[in-house]
Order: structure tokens, then C-alpha cells, then sequence
């Protein structure tokens, strides 16, 4: 049925149809199945170790599930290199930031431009003749307007690993947006950050999402900010999905309360370490 | 002691150096880029002097011309080196991938043995003055050309890295890649060009080491020479590749000086640069530029 590529409003941009992941003995993910619509907010919350890494992972490339299928605009891509996913439109930040750390801050953004600039190798040694020059200025552009809207111009030619951490988040955020993903997977972007940093944060990801027209995939453990701004949350536990839904139905849901307080028997078994 | 012998033999070790350097930052770019540590860099020299040398003597071409074409087919060589060979052994343990290329090297040793014979053969003469003065002293045109190329070639590297879409795709696979591939970057191009950079910049010296010495399997003496040069600046980085190569020029040179004035104990233009390089990682163990490598237990 879903066989013929037809992409339109109603195709969802992300599908995941029964996917499982394991690692040996590991049942990382069993059976999760979930659509992300285009143009929305969407949320993956869970207790520590709960498959949500992996399931972006699975998204993005990093892994391949050992069972079923991850569609982007109605296309099988289960099978298809990170790269080739990242030229379709789907850009990721990382849990444990991962930017370029000798790079300036515009070089780690001009890594993201890499699949739009198409100059290759011999026009780029022919560099005023081919055109290259152009292309490069237009892209410079474009990526002065991210900077400019992520508010990293005063550090634009500091090298990357030496910023404080709450500006290495934004401009990991940056590289991801110079991709100009259609879809984007947003991997705790407000872990470690303080209230203020996490309102910046948030302003940030629905100006992407409202202006940009950025579809968010989005791991996060702050539960405010998740209800604030997520149209719809998914919950997952032990690798399965236990809930989907608008934020307050999605917290009203008795399995959830259970999966986070615990009851007295599952609080025993739950892992204390965090499986990234 | 003489000052203008001394300085003779400073520049000497400059220029020879900076060979070692352009060879010790081709080794660094394929160790970065893919974690290989290639045992065959010298072969690429050797492979890339007896092909320039064959098309000069046995098809006649003008240098410039044998020289084009040995560069195209040494951008060719490594990618099918690295395609074929090195390919499949992505996520082997690094001993068997070591093992690899230290199999290639002695293939390629006897490959060219076997297709040009064991002698060192000379390259027809390119310029029309054997020396030139510089500053008072004694030079060698060959040697002059050779130290213009090895600049070119390291502006060419600085350019290609700070500039370049590819330079910069391949800086971001060396540092993580997996998001260098989540941010559209071919992992597998980038080893490839890696390789092929790597076999033409050191076939680039190879032609000019041949033009100064003849072309013989000491050539591949240079992959060895490599080590300290590389190991002095730091495996990982380029800058340390180059300062590495004209430290092992230059200890050379005086060394061997040192030894033919003072102490008389012989050949130690060979091993001066393996003294250094243990005292050097005694001081520093990850080179003077290399990137500490801290574990959290």
C-alpha cells in the first residue's frame, strides 16, 4: 500500500513500524511503533535507559533495528547510510556533545553545509573560475543568518571546545540547523543547562519548529519544558512503548505514573545507572 | 670549527627534512583520517619514483609530463589500495590491520625488484646547472627544487584543510565519524581521498629523492625514516609531522658532523634521530603536538 512514494500533507515525515533493536542478549527496543507528523513537536520521554537514544539512533542512522521498518516521507530508509539520511533532511544534536572541539565555531558550522555545497574537488581548485566562489558566499550568508539567530556572532571564531557549555549546546544546535533538515532529532538538548539557558533553549526550538518549519523529534527529561512545548509525547519503559498522546493525557496515564514513581515491586528492579 | 661548513650543513638538513616532513605529514593525514598505520608509506615513494622513471626512460615523455601522469596514476593507486585492500578490514583489530600493510610493504618491495631489477638506476638529467650558489653557499639545484616543492606542497596542505569542503569534511571524520556522517559527510570518500592524497604527495618526494640519489629500493629506507619524525611532533598532528621531519634532517646532518670531528664512533647519522625520539617521549610521551589521550577510569 505504502509502496508507491507519494509524499503529502497527510504522509506522516516519520514513521517507525514495529521497531526492535538488540544488542546480543539486549532487547533495547521491542516493538515500538510511532508517526511524527509534519510540522509538529513531538517528544520521547522515559526512565533512564528506556530505548529512547536507540530509538533516535535507529532514526538517524547510528543503528540498524533488528526488526522493522523507519519511513521518512512515506520511503524505506531502514537500510540507507547515516549520510544519505542526512542529505533527505534529518539533522541530530547529540546527548554528550559531540561538535568538532580544534574546529572555530564557523568551521563546525560549515561541516553541516557539506551535502548542500556541491562544488567538488577539482572545481574547488579552480576556485574563482567555477564558480565555487559564489556558491561559497551564498552559503555564508545562510549560515551568518543561523548564527545570527542562535546569538553566537561574538564567538563565531572561537574554537569550539573551548566555549562554556551552555554555548557549545547552541552552537551544536547551529550545525545541525545549517543542515537545513526537514526533520530534526534533538538528543537532550537541555540537559545540564540552567532555567535560564533552558528557556533560551526552548524559545530556540519552537522559533525552528514556528518559523523555520523544522519538524522536532526531541529526547528531554525536563518534564516542564516537554509539556510546554511538545504537541505530542511518547513514553517508553524497558524499551517498549507504554504511551503516546497530548502531554497532560500522556501524564495522566496510570502506566506512566507507574514507569516514573514506581510501585514498591518495580522500584526494585529498575536500573539506577544511566544506559545511554 | 668552520661556521660556513656548519651552515652547509644545517641547510642540507633543512631540505632534507622538510622531505621527511612532507612524507611524515602524508603518513599523519592516513592515520588521522582512518586510524591506519601504514607500514607501506615508504613503497608509495618507491612505487611512485620507478613509475615516473620508467615513462621518462622507456616512453621518452618530457618530465613534466612523465611527472602529470605519475600523479594521476598515484591518485588512482590509493584509492584502489584503500577500496580493495583496506576496506574490508574496517573494524578489524588494529594488529591484523598492521600486519596489512607491513604485507604490502614487502610486496611492493619485491613487486618493483621484480619489474625494474635491484639496481639503482639514475634519472635523466633535468637541469642544466648541477649547483647554484645560495648565500655564499654550495647548492644543489635538485635540492632547491626539492625544498620549493616541499613548501608548495605544505602551503597546498594548509590551504586544502583550512579552505576546502573536502579539507574540512575530512578534519570532522578524523575527530568523530559518526556525526561527521550524521552531518552528510561520505566516511568511506573521505578514506579514500585520504589514501590517494597520501600516495601522490608521497610519490611527489619519492621523484624527488630519485632525481637526487638515483632510484633504488633505499627509497623505501624513507618509510622508516618516518617513524621519529612523526612520532617527535605527535602522531596526530600535522604541524608535528612536518617540525618532526626538519628536527630528524637536521640532527642528522650534525650528528654525523659531530661524529666525524669528536667522537668518532661511526654511523650516527643513522641512528641520532631514534636517540632523540626516546628522549623526546621520555619528556613528552605523546610528542611534542600530539593530543594527550586521558582515560577516566
Amino acid at each position: 500500500m505504502r509502496e508507491s512514494v507519494r509524499v503529502d500533507a497527510e504522509t506522516p515525515i516519520l514513521e517507525a513500524e514495529r521497531v526492535s533493536l538488540r544488542f546480543g542478549g539486549v532487547r533495547a527496543l521491542t516493538d515500538v511503533s510511532f508517526a511524527v507528523r509534519r510540522g509538529e513537536i513531538f517528544s520521547i520521554i522515559g526512565p533512564n535507559g528506556a530505548g529512547k537514544t536507540s530509538m533516535v539512533n535507529c532514526v538517524s542512522g547510528r543503528y540498524r533495528p533488528t526488526e522493522g521498518r523507519i519511513l521518512f516521507e512515506g520511503r524505506d530508509i531502514t537500510r540507507m547510510p547515516t549520510r544519505r539520511r542526512a542529505a533527505l533532511g534529518i539533522g541530530r544534536t547529540f546527548q554528550n556533545l559531540a561538535l568538532f572541539g580544534h574546529m572555530t565555531v564557523l568551521d563546525n558550522i560549515m561541516v553541516g553545509r557539506h551535502h548542500l555545497l556541491r562544488s567538488g574537488f577539482l572545481r574547488g581548485m579552480v576556485y574563482w573560475l567555477g564558480g565555487a566562489q559564489r556558491e561559497e558566499i551564498a552559503h555564508r550568508r545562510e549560515v551568518e543568518e543561523i548564527i545570527d539567530f542562535l546569538e553566537i556572532q561574538h564567538v563565531r571564531k572561537a574554537v569550539a571546545g573551548q566555549l562554556p557549555y551552555g554555548l557549545r549546546k547552541r552552537v551544536e544546535l547551529a550545525r545541525a540547523v545549517a543542515l537545513r533538515p526537514k526533520l530534526i532529532l534533538l538528543d537532550e538538548p537541555m540537559a545540564g543547562m540552567n532555567l535560564e539557558e533552558k528557556e533560551d533553549m526552548a524559545r530556540y526550538i519552537l522559533d525552528l519548529n514556528e518559523e523555520w518549519g523544522m519538524t522536532v523529534l526531541m529526547i528531554e527529561h525536563d518534564m516542564g519544558v516537554v509539556m510546554d512545548i511538545s504537541q505530542r509525547v511518547m513514553v517508553l519503559d524497558f524499551g517498549r512503548k507504554i504511551a503516546e498522546g497530548p502531554p497532560e493525557a500522556v501524564l495522566a496515564d496510570e502506566h506512566v505514573k507507574r514507569a516514573y514513581l514506581g510501585e514498591a515491586d518495580e522500584a526494585v528492579s529498575e536500573p539506577e545507572e544511566a544506559v545511554a | 670549527m668552520e661556521l660556513g661548513f656548519f651552515l652547509q650543513l644545517l641547510l642540507n638538513g633543512l631540505i632534507v627534512g622538510a622531505l621527511y616532513g612532507v612524507v611524515a605529514m602524508s603518513f599523519v593525514l592516513i592515520y588521522k583520517a582512518s586510524q591506519v598505520v601504514n607500514f607501506a608509506q615508504g613503497e608509495f615513494l618507491l612505487v611512485g619514483a620507478w613509475v615516473c622513471w620508467w615513462l621518462l626512460t622507456a616512453w621518452q615523455l618530457p618530465f613534466w609530463a612523465g611527472f602529470l601522469v605519475t600523479l594521476a596514476f598515484m591518485t588512482a593507486f590509493g584509492v584502489i589500495l584503500q577500496v580493495v585492500v583496506l576496506r574490508p578490514l574496517i573494524g578489524e583489530p588494529v594488529i591484523s590491520v598492521i600486519m596489512v600493510t607491513i604485507g604490502l610493504s614487502i610486496f611492493f618491495q619485491a613487486l618493483m625488484k621484480w619489474m625494474f631489477g635491484v639496481f639503482a638506476q639514475p634519472f635523466p638529467s633535468i637541469f642544466a646547472a648541477d649547483q647554484v650558489r645560495v648565500l655564499g653557499l654550495e647548492v644543489q639545484s635538485v635540492y632547491l627544487l626539492s625544498l620549493a616543492i616541499s613548501v608548495a606542497i605544505m602551503l597546498g596542505f594548509w590551504w586544502f584543510f583550512t579552505y576546502s569542503k573536502h579539507g574540512l569534511a575530512m578534519r570532522a571524520t578524523a575527530f568523530d565519524q559518526q556525526v561527521a556522517a550524521s552531518l552528510g559527510v561520505s566516511v568511506p570518500r573521505v578514506f579514500a581521498m585520504s589514501w590517494a592524497i597520501s600516495a601522490v604527495v608521497s610519490a611527489v618526494a619519492g621523484v624527488v629523492v630519485g632525481v637526487v640519489n638515483g632510484v633504488s629500493s633505499a627509497l623505501s629506507f624513507y618509510g622508516i625514516k618516518v617513524f621519529p619524525a612523526v612520532i617527535l611532533g605527535g602522531l596526530d598532528s600535522i604541524v608535528g609531522a612536518v617540525l618532526g621531519g626538519l628536527i630528524v634532517g637536521v640532527l642528522e646532518n650534525v650528528a654525523q658532523w659531530l661524529d666525524a670531528e669528536v667522537l668518532n664512533w661511526g654511523n650516527m647519522y643513522q641512528i641520532a634521530p631514534f636517540y632523540a625520539l626516546i628522549l623526546i617521549l621520555l619528556i613528552k610521551p605523546y610528542g611534542l603536538f600530539g593530543t594527550e589521550a586521558i582515560e577516566r577510569v
